[in-house]
């Protein structure tokens, strides 16, 4: 009677087992389809307002390919993906921190004030700069966090709050006297003092113009994100957290502490968002610091489905509609709003997607189990008729 | 289908107060070698011993040979371990039919077609004789087919009246004409419902015929129970089978749906069991024993029961002092939940909780295991105190943990097997070194997990989700067994699971036991209860209000018990512990713990 549980040997867990082919197409079809969609609905749209939608396509896509627009879309991916990355650090435990667009401007603000103030070595200053940005990000994050711990105030209210009270902090703190020079000269704009030469970030000179730097630092986030969460303790319980909290709460985890820390992590990412604008290209905080990148961040973290690797493509897509769409009134007289619109439909486009692929892939590999089951059994029933 | 059953209101009405249960429950009269006989004499054996005469005047072709419901060849390819595969199922009118099987092998997925929530891929549905495509329950509905459901669907704070018409307001209006009907229905049915009473001040047998009640008053003729006296206590479920009976006398068609042999036996007139999404047989619960019942559903013969010896020692594991957690409820008042509740398990020792469901257990689990805070109390693990600690000290210092639902508490649906291992346990070997993961070993113990647990799976990378109830249970067992627990948390470890599955986890639990495993049983069947443990006490409204010896007490004594109606040391008349005993050695074996061979018997499947 007694049989091996064929399970055992079938089970040797190979790399190609756990990366099978299907799971690559399932996870790709969604973003293609989402972008392919909306590709079409632009295009209609397009149309319909009187513009020959291949040629836009056309404009955006020679411009890609030249270098300058290359370099371009990749500083653009670089600020984009560490806003990305700030987002979905909270969405993998299904903490909505929607306040990225209030951290990054406090702590680029504070980081601005303490670049324009202190001159020190390079090797000091920037690393200076980063943890002032990710404290000021992390701290300012955390008010939400505690609130939702200790008073059970959503985090989602709490930092959409918070963004509104990032923007009168910087309207209270970016004026003559406080954090900007007393005399502004002629200009009716106030911004910070110009940050020191030292706390300048390296670039790379290419064709194209400069590369940012700090494209290297996007990199080792990616590479920490993703080793925090799939190689660490931490990682596993944040996971955990995230699938069912009330299973994490039965295995063990303390979920209070896991909200608090979270939401500072990803506070402190966003910290980081505001600092290649500051550090390589404006050199000041001033009233015109480009707003926008959290929620562009929520996007593209949908996008890139919260994986550190998906986020690439999310970042360098969008980057590259932002860059390229810039072109579209300058060469033929496109809108360039065609750009928001089609961010806007891959975005609802993708989170259909995504849903629909999620359900597929569940009850097919439901399927796949009861049928390789029944075959095991099968096997083992015509084992028992021959002997 | 409506008029007619309405129309037969009358003769409800002068049968007035039921006459009483009939006295031999298990031994329904319906002989199953009469499958040709008339209907008339159908009905006469089975009232034959109900005082109450007969309605044979009424509507002969309505209750002719013909089935109330056949189902041919139903086939239905389904995302999941089991499909139905070719079943058929004939019903006759006014019988109760007993539809049984293990968990996941169909029965659910079959009633979910016949009530129209799910269409076959194949196969054909007649009731009453006429071919039928549902496509919504609403369908369903029209035909006369009522379902009510394992987990109730009541508004708490709305009256019985506004219940049962909420959504029907159409068929009586809500008024008093809708009243009316609810006190004829009630009345014709022996059902003692009171429209006016509010749900929330009802007790579960109360809203489970409520449930029936709103079902016979959209004009349902044949009746699906699905599980229905899985949350209740043995007199409840007796009260039950008594309104059972009286739908049927009225020619009502009830299908039950239970895998509890002495229930099925008790009650029905035909049976079906279900194996593998396909019928493997009827059964005349006259002539069947439960533990023919038993080995049809497995499929294998089933190992006998051993005698037990005591492993219980002097060593002290558990004592929990002085537990006292009061809850606010919204509208400001304190509601005690666990009042003053001290246990204490040793070594080797197997403590039983019973109780109706909602009195405090799962509080009582979660509590121990630190996810509820203390009002009140102490918790002491092996001499250390465990009171002000968190949930992941409390596991580290060896508490493993069964939860009462593996899907909200035990498991990451969909995460893969291996993540699922470590879940719970990811401070411990094998699972990380230091603050860093180890997926690899933890992939290699889920191996080892997946094959001394009998875990059914093609593999360890597929998700949680995919398996059976019985094989993520076993996981989840496998699991809390691999980090040598001192004390093993087992809220109703056997729910949901087949019986096979049911033997392996009773057995995985006894030989830790005899290991020196001290073990908290909370269970809602009182025959596991009474089968594994070695005390039971007795909860009842967050307090500990009884306690027994499962040597010397019965279901029935514990069940009386479980409703607050008795306290202290329960004893049972030795003759009846004496009888049950026999009752079990002779045919339900299926229900108590059974011996080593159980993983033999079940690996040939």
């Amino acid at each position: 009677m007694t049989s091996p549980n064929p399970a055992a040997k079938a089970a040797k867990p190979g790399l190609a087992q756990r990366i099978s082919g299907e799971r690559i197409v399932l996870a790709l079809a969604a973003p293609v389809l989402a972008v392919v969609l909306s590709v079409a609905i632009c295009s209609v749209l397009l149309a319909t307002s009187g513009k020959n939608p291949f040629d836009a396509w056309n404009v955006m896509i020679t411009y890609a390919t030249k270098s300058d627009g290359q370099v371009n879309i990749l500083n653009r991916s670089t600020t984009y993906y560490l806003a990305a990355a700030a987002a979905a650090f909270g969405f993998r435990m299904n903490l909505f921190n929607i306040g990225v667009e209030g951290q990054y401007k406090v702590a680029a603000l504070f980081a601005a004030y303490v670049g324009g103030q202190v001159d020190l070595p390079s090797f000091i200053q920037i690393p200076l700069l980063l943890v002032t940005a990710m404290l000021v990000g992390g701290l300012y994050a955390s008010i939400a966090g505690l609130l939702k711990v200790y008073r059970g105030v959503s985090e989602v209210i709490a930092t959409i709050m918070l963004n509104s009270i990032a923007v009168a902090i910087v309207g209270l703190l970016l004026v003559p006297g406080i954090f900007a020079p007393k005399v502004s000269g002629t200009s009716n704009s106030i911004q910070t003092a110009p940050l020191s030469e030292s706390s300048h970030f390296f670039a790379l000179d290419t064709a194209g113009g400069p590369l940012w730097g700090f494209i290297f630092i996007a990199i080792l986030v990616g590479v920490v994100f993703q080793f925090t969460l799939t190689r660490t303790r931490f990682g596993f319980d944040l996971r955990a957290t995230g699938r069912s909290e009330s299973a994490a709460t039965a295995s063990g985890v303390n979920v209070k502490k896991m909200v608090i820390i979270s939401m500072a992590v990803s506070g402190a990412i966003a910290g980081l968002i505001g600092l290649p604008e500051l550090m390589q290209n404006s050199f000041n905080y001033g009233q015109s610091f480009q707003p926008g990148l959290g929620f562009l961040g929520i996007s593209i973290a949908l996008l890139g489905r919260n994986s550190p690797f998906g986020m690439v493509f999310a970042a360098v897509l969008f980057a590259f509609l932002d860059a390229t769409g810039s072109q579209l009134p300058l060469q033929g007289g496109f809108p360039s709003e065609i750009v928001a619109v089609m961010q806007g439909t891959i975005v609802i486009c993708v989170v259909v997607a995504y849903e629909l692929v999620r359900r597929y892939g569940l009850k097919r590999q439901q399927q796949k189990v009861g049928a390789q089951l029944a075959a095991q059994i099968a096997a083992t029933e015509k084992k028992e008729v021959s002997a | 289908m409506i008029d007619t059953v309405h129309g037969r209101g009358p003769a409800g009405c002068a049968q007035g107060v039921p006459p009483g249960p009939v006295p031999s429950p298990r031994f329904p009269p319906w002989p199953s070698e009469r499958n040709d006989a008339p209907p008339d004499h159908q009905e006469t054996a089975i009232t034959a011993s109900d005082p109450v005469p007969l309605r044979k005047d009424g509507t002969p072709s309505a209750g002719t040979a013909t089935p109330a419901v056949e189902l041919r060849g139903i086939t239905k390819r389904f995302p999941g371990v089991v499909a139905n595969h070719d079943i058929n199922l004939t019903v006759r009118t006014g019988t109760v039919h007993a539809l049984m099987g293990e968990n996941g092998a169909g029965k659910s997925t079959l009633m979910k077609i016949l009530y129209g929530m799910q269409k076959p891929d194949e196969g054909t549905i007649a009731i009453n004789g006429e071919q039928c495509e549902f496509n919504t329950p609403g369908d369903a509905i029209s035909r006369g087919i009522g379902m009510v459901h394992q987990h109730f669907m009541l508004a708490d704070n709305l009256t019985v009246l506004e219940n049962v018409v909420l959504g029907g307001e159409k068929i009586h209006g809500i008024g008093a004409k809708a009243k009316a009907k609810i006190k004829e229905i009630s009345d014709q049915y022996g059902l003692g419902v009171r429209p006016d009473a509010l749900v929330e001040d009802l007790g579960v047998a109360d809203r489970q015929r409520v449930e029936i009640l709103k079902v016979l008053y959209r004009g349902a003729k044949i009746l699906i129970l699905d599980e229905p006296t899985a949350v209740l206590v043995p007199q409840e479920v007796d009260a039950l089978f008594d309104n059972l009976r009286e739908l049927k006398s009225e020619g009502v068609t009830v299908i039950f749906i239970s895998h509890k042999l002495h229930e099925v036996l008790a009650v029905a007139d035909a049976i079906s069991v279900i194996r593998r999404g396909t019928t493997v047989g009827d059964a005349d619960p006259k002539a069947v024993t439960a533990r023919q019942l038993a080995e049809m559903m497995v499929g294998a013969e089933l190992p006998s029961p051993e005698s037990r010896e005591s492993t219980v020692t002097a060593t002290e594991m558990l004592d929990v002092k002085d537990l006292r957690i009061a809850k606010t409820d919204a509208e400001g008042i304190e509601r005690v939940v666990l009042d003053d509740i001290s246990l204490r398990i040793h070594k080797g020792e197997i403590l039983g909780i019973a109780g109706v469901e909602g009195n405090g257990q799962a509080e009582l689990v979660e509590a121990i295991m630190g996810m509820l805070p203390l009002d009140g109390g102490t918790v002491t693990l092996d001499g250390k105190d465990l009171s002000g600690t968190l949930t992941r000290a409390r596991r580290e210092a060896g508490i493993g943990y069964i939860p009462e639902d593996r899907h909200k508490h035990g498991l990451l649906l969909e995460a893969p097997l291996w993540e699922n291992r470590i879940l719970g346990h990811v401070t411990e070997e094998p699972n990380s070194k230091g603050v860093l993961l180890d997926p690899g070993a933890a992939r290699t113990d889920t191996l080892r997990i997946v094959e001394e647990f009998d875990v059914r799976t093609p593999g360890i990378e597929v998700t949680a989700a995919s398996l059976s109830g019985g094989n993520q249970q076993k996981l989840i067992i496998g699991r809390e067994m691999s980090h040598q627990p001192k004390l093993l948390i087992a809220a109703h470890p056997t729910r949901g699971v087949d019986v096979g599955a049911q033997a392996q986890i009773w057995e995985h639990i006894r030989v830790a036991q005899r290991a020196g495993l001290a073990v908290l049983l909370i269970s809602a069947d009182l025959d596991e209860l009474i089968g594994l443990s070695d005390t039971i006490r007795v909860i009842y409204r967050g307090r500990l209000v009884a306690d027994a010896d499962p040597a010397t007490v019965t279901a029935e004594d514990l069940g009386t018990a479980m409703t607050g109606a008795a306290s202290g040391h329960i004893e049972s008349e030795p003759e009846a512990v004496a009888e049950a005993q026999a009752v079990a050695a002779e045919g339900t074996e299926a229900e108590h713990p059974p011996t080593d061979t159980a993983d033999d018997s079940q690996a040939g499947e």
